[in-house]
């Protein structure tokens, strides 16, 4: 077991998840995941290259799995559902958890995870593992939930919990930072990382609306300081007033901004591009920007 | 859960399983090898000593969800 600080409440999750799953048609909030998935469609496709064995990790619903069995990308398709589902004939399906990658190093060619790392405890260690399960050359392709996401919730409750009970606690994730999950990759031994953030607003008729949807994506609060009491019936109406009253449109509609974190990354492999060693240069700076070579100490400009 | 529906679903949970996915897995927790044992639609991991349990084709890979295995 890994020394990292237990963040969220796994098993919490996965039971909720696994509730809302259960509720048939209880779908609203798929759209964040097919909003994904869409894009899933452009990143791969501006990679020319097919993938023996591609893999759906961790996403609520099989949207990337389908999107890969659709793919003349991949040939073989393998699902890590987070819950217990329905089998389809299109891929292979197991249940199991990022934390715990139950795969054979260097065995798959391209792993795809839709909105499901920002909820583990351990991401550098998920990363590792991710990157030993595939083969060199093979390419994690990833989107998160990132730190922007629900702002304006996270503000009302913080609001509203110091005003009603002198204290605020956390009611919604914290989601990772664009800027730190570079250098994780790197950490993690991927090669050639790539990470960039996609942030757009999603109007809702009032906050009621936009958490019976966090509800329906099972993301409501797992959270290990989450408050174990409940939050307050008085606490919660106060929050949505201010929610209501400081982030709606002129047309009473109510904004809430997501943003999601797309990262990828390469297993080693020798045919990459690699920086060249230091001293190896062959040709001149000078020579390739057409001006006179500077000696150091000496000051541009002078002589 | 009784005995007597299980027994009845074995042989067509038995054939279900892809033999390829098999090949790529390992136990999360030893990333030892697992082996397969049609008879109780099971993953068992000796180096763990839990067997994962194989429902309705799909292989659960949770030690939560895992029978401990008796010495």
């Amino acid at each position: 077991m890994s020394g990292a600080p237990m963040l969220f409440d796994r098993g919490l999750g996965r039971e909720r998840l696994a509730r809302a799953l259960r509720r048939a048609g209880d779908h609203g909030a798929a759209f964040l995941l097919r909003r994904a998935a869409d894009e899933l469609d452009d990143r791969l496709g501006a990679i020319l290259r097919r993938f023996e064995t591609a893999v759906d990790l961790g996403g609520a619903l099989p949207y990337a799995a389908a999107f890969l069995a659709g793919s003349p990308q991949a040939d073989r398709v393998i699902r890590i559902a987070p819950a217990p589902e329905a089998e389809d004939p299109r891929w292979a399906t197991i249940v199991g958890d990022e934390e715990n990658l139950p795969l054979e190093p260097e065995n798959v060619d391209l792993v795809v995870s839709l909105l499901s790392l920002q909820g583990v405890n351990d991401l550098p260690g998920a990363l590792v593992q991710i990157r030993r399960a595939l083969r060199p050359d093979g390419l994690l392709l990833a989107c998160l939930v990132g730190g922007a996401t629900l702002t304006e919730l996270r503000q009302a409750f913080t609001q509203a919990e110091s005003e009603m009970e002198g204290g605020a606690s956390p009611r919604v994730f914290p989601f990772a930072d664009v800027r730190d999950l570079g250098a994780l990759l790197q950490r993690a031994g991927f090669a050639l990382p790539v990470t960039d953030t996609d942030a757009f607003t999603v109007r809702y008729s009032d906050p009621l609306a936009l958490m019976r949807d966090l509800r329906a994506m099972g993301a409501t609060n797992t959270l290990m300081a989450r408050r174990r009491t409940p939050l307050r019936r008085a606490t919660l109406i106060r929050a949505l007033e201010i929610y209501a009253e400081r982030f709606s449109d002129p047309d009473g509609r109510i904004r809430a901004t997501f943003e999601f974190i797309w990262l990828s990354g390469w297993a080693p492999h020798e045919s990459q591009q690699k920086p060249l060693r230091p001293g190896s240069a062959k040709a001149r700076l000078a020579d390739a920007l057409g001006v006179r070579e500077q000696p150091t100490g000496e000051k541009p400009g002078e002589g | 859960m009784t005995d007597e529906p299980s027994t009845e679903r074995l042989p067509q949970g038995a054939s279900r399983i892809d033999p390829k996915l098999l090949e790529i897995l390992v136990c999360p927790l030893t990333r030892g090898p697992l082996d397969y044992d049609s008879a109780r639609q099971e993953l068992v991991s000796r180096s763990a000593k839990l067997a994962y349990p194989i429902r309705d084709g799909i292989p659960i890979m949770l030690p939560e969800e895992a029978r401990r295995l008796e010495d």
